[in-house]
């Protein structure tokens, strides 16, 4: 199976090298050519994915399957160290099937223009950001970690500097300074903590669950490797990159952004924070619940704001404020420090990728066919009338709607409520009282949530169809569309019924990680 | 007939000590040619060189070239034989087991750095001594003399061979940032002239003290005197190394003796420029190294302190001086290079820092990696702004697009910044910071390790500046021109070798846990 994981890693590598090399006679040809090419390998590397998950231990998804452990730097200690578990293994199911589903919809809708590169370019960045978002959920060493989390900087600084919209490079400046920063405090921590203990070897350091490390080292390898992960997740106040990356991107930019790249950031967190450093992640456990609780407040009210008639909200823009919100409940999971709330934040995590990465793309859509994502101008006196003039995008935009603000029976139900269970009885040591607190603040979240949500399905579906149209023409879903939605949806609604299908992977995991089992 | 009974020697043993004193013939010190064979090779190719100017017709010049860079990959082959088994000195006094030069990894490493910067610099020097029209055999003849000089400091063990080894790497310097003729390179030489002979005349005041106080020019002897010099004479000992080693920080163009570096580099030829910032630089910093960890080991928390204020100096000045550079005035580019080359020469300070607090040589590996791989991606760095320039394009502001004109250079470029700023692709430029966080770490030197970060984060700012500019469109159309041939050459390899030096880092990181002396 470690072969499996190597090629999965090796595979988008090797396609961003060969878009180097022109692909054909002329320009047109060799775009056409490499978005084809990367919609082969990212379909190979599902399908190495898809594989991998069927050779996964389903019995004993705590342990690490696939592993690769070799030498790499032996003067400084830092090993090749791959391996999957029940945590990692459905974000990197996640991550192939969004790279796929974006590569797809690239094909046909790729912004163009004066001053925008080709299809090659496109391709080559897309892979290596692939690689990246990959190689973090994949890698076992600290400064592996460190190394693949930053590999995605710069393909995605370039996916919005370039192919985005609007204020794109100060935009993409920020997300990129914003990031940088937070990663360079992040690998300060990583530093301490490999000096200490004499290894970057996370499932080792895992296993000594802090023991080998003074408690001043844990807490001020805790607060830099929490400051670097936050700025990534990202938690309220080190958010302000989040709105401003998503207006701009282009619409994959905005799916793999929200869809993939803000787990990296709660991932470390589950893998990096709470076991390494435990002594540290308790003591600033009351402080991050207390950050995302104001996060998912905040998150909402903004969203509240932006949805009012008269505000000139951008639906991309809402939709990442809405971002800060869910992730708020993921971080609020993880602060819990239970096995509760971890296994929820988790969940939330996969639930957030499916439902934002299909409300972006959907977003996208009407984007492109209005020319504009400002509510205001979109909903006109009475309301856009989706229902009316493109039914099946209106529906989409509905479901996805009323999945993320958190319907039973859909993939954004469970995560939250089990993120405000854990936060219901923390883990021992943590003030009940401030959690309680919380996780009301977590509950009014919730309502203000559907609260904007039903305002933009109300704005955007609904109205009167016989009012003067923005646009002649809407047409409805198109095949490309379809075929880059369909999954989403569908998993969303899986992810929903059957939650067991993850927890089951996550739940002894989370339980190992924690200390115990 | 060679079969003599064991333990006899045809002359008899016992005589022979005796007689060692009175036979003139013993006082003739055996020299191990293979020892020596680095430097001697370079300084005998210069003066082949020299001589074959005067005989050769004006149009057999261009074999000059040829056979300077010859010489150069012979004195680098010359260090093979000696990377196998241990270190050799030669040059010994008899009995006392001090040598005046020793071949030991320290300077073997030293020596490939001079040799191979020489070597790369002299690549890239072809064909800008035929297109300015520089007089060849002078060219040829001061490069490698320089180079000559620069490979023998690293192994001189005696303060006299130091200063000469020194004068020799520096002398052919001011003549060759002078050779252009023109007003500029006149001031720059004057300028680089004036402060290093400022430097040379302090420091030579400071051995002279040393001897006296000391008794002795060879390191080791010099420590053991520092270590029991007499009440009287400790004054005197301590202003004679406090002078050595501010006339070694000149060298090293450590803040405040950094004014000449950004106005010699803008005069110079483009290459020599190269040079002075890659093997000018490791001259300087052997030389501190040596006479600080060996000789003056007995003050080493005095001088630790002192080393370790100054690389923070120089690392901040450094950066602040590049981050000041205007995109849009002349000579932008290579004004960022040299202050860039000034805040990493005060990383590359902090290891030696460290070994004063450490009390032993062993630090100084970090120092030995990182100029290793600052040298290789410096002079690539050089080598592409050298392209660029060949169509007069001085100003940063010209490298806007050069993606599009240039889609390998700009490649090779946006790597080499990459490198030196430590952020993935560039994996070794990272590796390289690393382990001199870690030295700084290791040795309790914690608040240096905390300014070199924000340092590393100030420096990401203006490298990640220049790389985006790569990949912006162009403004207005730019003419180009066919790269030749070395340069081409000498791009490709020193890419090919930051990009093996980032797959495998273990390549140079080993001399950070092998002893180096």
């Amino acid at each position: 199976m470690n072969a499996v994981l190597i090629a999965l890693l090796l595979l988008p590598l090797l396609g961003a090298a060969a878009t180097l090399a022109p692909l054909g006679p002329d320009r047109a040809t060799s775009d056409r050519r490499a978005l084809w090419l990367g919609v082969a390998v990212t379909g190979a590397v599902l399908a190495l994915a898809v594989v991998l998950a069927a050779g996964f231990d389903h019995d004993r998804p705590s342990r690490m399957q696939a592993v690769t452990d070799t030498d790499w730097i032996p003067a400084i200690g830092v090993r090749f160290h791959l391996g999957v578990d029940g945590i990692s293994l459905p974000l990197l199911v996640l991550t192939a099937l969004l790279t796929l589903l974006c590569a797809v919809y690239s094909t046909k809708r790729l912004p163009s223009g004066e001053g925008v590169p080709g299809g090659r370019a496109f391709t080559g960045l897309l892979l290596l950001l692939e690689v990246g978002m990959l190689a973090t959920f994949a890698v076992l060493d600290l400064v592996l970690f460190f190394l693949a989390f930053e590999t995605v900087l710069i393909p995605m600084y370039f996916l919005i500097a370039r192919w985005g919209s609007g204020r794109k490079v100060p935009a993409a400046g920020r997300f990129i300074l914003y990031t940088l920063l937070g990663s360079a405090v992040m690998l300060l921590g990583f530093l301490l903590i490999g000096l200490d203990a004499g290894t970057f070897d996370m499932t080792r350091l895992a296993d000594a669950h802090g023991s080998g490390l003074t408690h001043t080292t844990q807490v001020i390898a805790a607060l830099a490797i929490l400051v670097g992960l936050a700025v990534k997740a990202p938690a309220w106040p080190l958010h302000s990159w989040l709105p401003d990356a998503h207006t701009a991107a282009p619409t994959v930019g905005s799916v793999l952004l929200a869809g993939v790249l803000l787990k990296m950031g709660t991932y470390g967190l589950v893998r990096v924070l709470l076991p390494i450093v435990p002594q540290g992640a308790a003591t600033f456990a009351p402080y991050l619940g207390a950050f995302a609780a104001v996060g998912i407040v905040y998150g909402s009210l903004a969203c509240l704001a932006l949805a009012r008639p008269g505000a000139k909200g951008d639906l991309k823009r809402l939709i990442a404020y809405s971002s800060v919100g869910h992730m708020g409940f993921v971080l609020l999971g993880i602060a819990s420090l239970t096995q509760v709330g971890v296994n929820g934040a988790l969940f939330a995590n996969i639930g957030h990728g499916l439902i934002t990465g299909l409300l972006f793309f959907l977003v996208g859509a009407l984007k492109d066919r209005y020319g504009t994502a400002d509510l205001d101008t979109l909903a006109g006196a009475t309301g856009a009338a989706l229902y009316g003039r493109a039914p099946r995008i209106g529906a989409l935009l509905a479901f996805a709607a009323v999945a993320s603000l958190g319907l039973p029976g859909l993939a954004g139900f469970w995560g939250e409520l089990l993120a405000m269970f854990g936060a219901f009885d923390p883990a021992a040591g943590l003030s009940r009282p401030a959690f309680l607190t919380y996780m009301v603040l977590a509950g009014v979240g919730t309502l203000l949530t559907a609260g904007y949500l039903l305002l933009v399905v109300k704005r955007v579906c609904m109205g009167d169809p016989e009012q003067p149209p923005l646009v002649a023409e809407l047409p409805d879903l198109r095949p490309y569309e379809a075929v880059s939605w369909t999954p989403l949806a569908a998993l969303t609604l899986v992810a929903g019924l059957w939650p067991a299908l993850l927890l089951s992977l996550s739940d002894p995991a989370v339980k190992h990680l924690l200390g115990g089992g | 007939m060679l079969s003599h009974p064991t333990g006899t020697h045809l002359l008899g043993q016992p005589a022979m000590s005796s007689l060692a004193v009175t036979d003139p013939g013993s006082l003739i010190q055996s020299v191990d040619w293979v020892a020596i064979a680095p430097p001697l090779i370079a300084a005998l190719a210069g003066l082949a060189v020299l001589l074959a100017d005067l005989l050769l017709p004006e149009r057999g010049k261009k074999a000059l070239g040829v056979a300077a860079v010859g010489g150069l990959v012979l004195a680098l082959a010359a260090l093979l034989p000696l990377s196998r088994g241990g270190s050799r000195s030669t040059f010994c006094l008899q009995g006392a087991g001090t040598c005046s030069y020793v071949a030991d990894h320290f300077a073997l490493a030293f020596q490939l750095l001079a040799l191979g910067g020489a070597l790369i610099a002299a690549l890239l020097s072809l064909h800008t001594v035929d297109e300015e029209k520089l007089p060849g055999g002078e060219y040829w003849f001061l490069l490698l003399s320089s180079a000559s000089g620069a490979a023998l400091l690293p192994a001189a063990r005696d303060l006299a061979t130091l200063i000469i080894a020194l004068e020799v790497a520096s002398l052919p310097a001011f003549a060759l940032v002078g050779l252009r003729r023109d007003g500029r390179g006149a001031e720059s030489a004057l300028k680089f002239f004036l402060s290093s002979v400022t430097a040379t005349a302090v420091m030579l005041l400071g051995v002279s003290f040393v001897y006296a106080a000391t008794g002795s020019i060879h390191l080791t002897a010099v420590a053991d005197g520092l270590a029991h010099a007499p009440g009287q004479l400790r004054p005197l000992a301590e202003a004679g190394a406090v002078l050595t080693l501010v006339g070694f920080a000149f060298k090293v163009a450590a803040v405040p003796f950094h004014f000449w570096v950004p106005d010699t580099y803008t005069g110079a030829p483009l290459p020599v420029a190269g040079y002075l910032s890659v093997v000018g630089k490791a001259s300087g910093l052997s030389g501190l190294a040596l006479v600080s960890t060996v000789a003056f080991r007995p003050y080493g928390h005095t001088w630790g302190l002192a080393l370790a204020v100054l690389a923070a100096l120089t690392m901040t000045v450094g950066n602040v001086g590049a981050l000041r550079q205007r995109p849009d005035t002349e000579h932008s580019a290579v004004r960022l290079l040299a202050w860039s080359s000034v805040g990493q020469a005060g990383y590359l300070l902090v290891p030696v820092a460290a070994a004063g607090y450490a009390g032993s040589g062993d630090p100084l590996g970090a120092t030995v990696a990182y100029a290793l791989i600052y040298g290789l991606v410096n002079l690539g760095a050089f080598g592409v702004v050298a392209v660029v320039q060949r169509s007069g394009a001085t100003r940063l502001e010209d490298y806007r697009g050069l993606f599009a004109r240039h889609r390998w250079s700009a490649l090779a470029l946006a790597f080499f910044l990459l490198c030196l700023a430590g952020l993935p692709p560039g994996v070794v430029g990272l590796f390289g910071k690393v382990v001199v966080f870690q030295a700084a770490v290791d040795a309790g030197l914690g608040w240096l390790a905390v300014i070199m970060a924000a340092n590393v984060a100030i420096a990401l700012y203006y490298y990640l500046l220049w790389t985006a500019k790569l990949f912006t469109p162009a403004q207005g159309a730019v003419e180009t021109r066919r790269v030749p041939g070395p340069l081409a050459a000498t791009l490709g390899l020193t890419a090919a070798g930051a990009a093996v030096l980032s797959v495998a880092p273990q390549l140079v990181l080993q001399v950070v846990t092998g002893s180096l002396f």
